[in-house]
């Protein structure tokens, strides 16, 4: 979002018709604090958090988790606190990791909504939001993993997490073979945000 | 009030209700039977939250495992997928033994 | 929606616009202040009706869940809304005037 332009713009004007839902939004903001329940200080702080989280943070977790069985352990245990360990803000909603095994892979949708890990990850993508996902993933995994280009073999079962209570899921994948020289940083680099989602696998860097 | 009536590996069915109102309970599993994976605690009830009751009790909530093939019997995929679902004690019963959940 | 039949996952994606991310910032606020409940925003899109899923943009449904629960809670009034809302788009057009 931030700097192509050559001209300075303030950060609220866009080169897009001003909606009504765009004035609701604006007018519910300035209403909301001129009432006192919060200060424009509170709602920029909350801006720069949300832009603060993104699926990196979410990366860093399973590097981690790759190279150290103990902090795997509690990330297991509870993504929050691990997250802190490592100076991430997870928010108060708990987050649970479900580890990928050689005999399970792990997928997560939310069929009601489009609850997702976003205090952690940062929004979900579009698709995750949208019927075709939410209806489909359920029922057909295979198929909607495929269109995704993941085939994954007949004996591995899949599992689709299904978050609907006040838990989050983020998918921890498998290590990659061929990655035992790759330090921290290499490793959380091969983790996309889909692996996190569980609609894509990390892979092995190709060898030169 | 709040001990959890089910635990790990107990077999429940969900119930058929259809009320009106805000609950967390998809369709997809109503009327079936799954398998509690693991017993998550209390948790505030979503059906009171809705309307802002933020001080009713909270509710027992279970991760719970089905089989898709038991889901959706008619689809041809052989695959033994499975859904795990968060799921409130009050939209739970007891469904017997695995056989006979198997059997019904 | 789970298990009902639909089409093909359409993987296009955008990143949140700053009005996005304001209603986020909102909903995070009121939320983490105990002014409502993230079950009154999911109970708040699901009484805008069918029709707004396919009608509306996913933030736009939550706005417009936000704004009535406010209403119903009194919170705001629809006259308060109606004046403010006069006042940001004219705001808006005094600052595009300036481009």
């Amino acid at each position: 979002m931030r700097g192509h332009d050559h001209r300075p713009k303030q950060p609220d004007l866009e080169d897009l018709p001003y909606t009504w839902h765009m004035a609701l939004t604006d007018a519910l903001a300035d209403l909301l604090m001129a009432k006192g329940i919060f200060g424009a200080d509170e709602l920029r702080a909350t801006l720069e958090t949300i832009d603060q989280a993104t699926p990196a943070q979410g990366t860093r977790l399973v590097a981690r988790a790759w190279v150290d069985p103990a902090f795997r352990a509690r990330l297991l245990e509870d993504v929050n606190a691990a997250a802190a360990e490592l100076g991430i803000d997870a928010g108060a909603i708990p987050i649970r990791a479900v580890a990928d095994t050689p005999e399970v892979h792990n997928v997560v949708v939310c069929t009601l909504c489009s609850c997702y890990p976003r205090f952690l990850l940062g929004p979900p993508p579009d698709w995750y939001k949208q019927r075709a996902y939410r209806s489909r993933v359920v029922r057909e995994p295979r198929a909607v993993l495929a269109e995704f280009g993941l085939v994954l073999p007949d004996e591995i079962r899949i599992e689709v997490h299904d978050s609907t209570a006040e838990l989050r899921y983020m998918v921890l994948p498998m290590r990659p073979e061929g990655t035992a020289h790759m330090d921290e940083e290499a490793l959380a680099a091969l983790v996309t945000r889909d692996c996190l989602i569980g609609t894509a696998l990390p892979r092995a860097p190709q060898r030169a | 009030m709040t001990a959890p009536r089910f635990g790990p590996g107990d077999r429940v069915r969900v119930k058929r209700w259809d009320p009106p109102g805000h609950v967390r309970t998809p369709f997809y599993v109503r009327g079936h039977v799954g398998e509690v994976v693991t017993v998550v605690g209390p948790m505030p009830d979503p059906e009171q939250m809705a309307y802002g009751r933020t001080d009713a009790p909270p509710v027992v909530v279970y991760r719970v495992r089905f089989r898709r093939r038991e889901l959706w019997p008619e689809d041809a995929d052989p695959h033994e997928d499975t859904v795990v679902v968060d799921l409130g004690e009050t939209w739970l019963e007891p469904a017997g033994t695995g056989e006979e959940a198997r059997a019904a | 929606m789970g298990g009902l039949p639909a089409g093909p996952v359409e993987r296009h994606e955008h990143e949140p616009l700053p009005w996005e991310k304001k209603v986020d910032a909102i909903l995070r606020l009121l939320v983490g202040k105990g002014v409502m409940t993230l079950d009154e925003l999911r109970r708040g899109i699901e009484e805008l009706g069918p029709g707004a899923y396919d009608e509306l943009s996913y933030f736009e449904r939550w706005i417009s869940s936000i704004a009535n629960v406010l209403l119903e809670k009194g919170v705001v009034t629809p006259r308060e809304l109606g004046e403010a809302m006069e006042r940001v788009r004219a705001r808006r057009a005094a600052a595009e005037a300036l481009r």
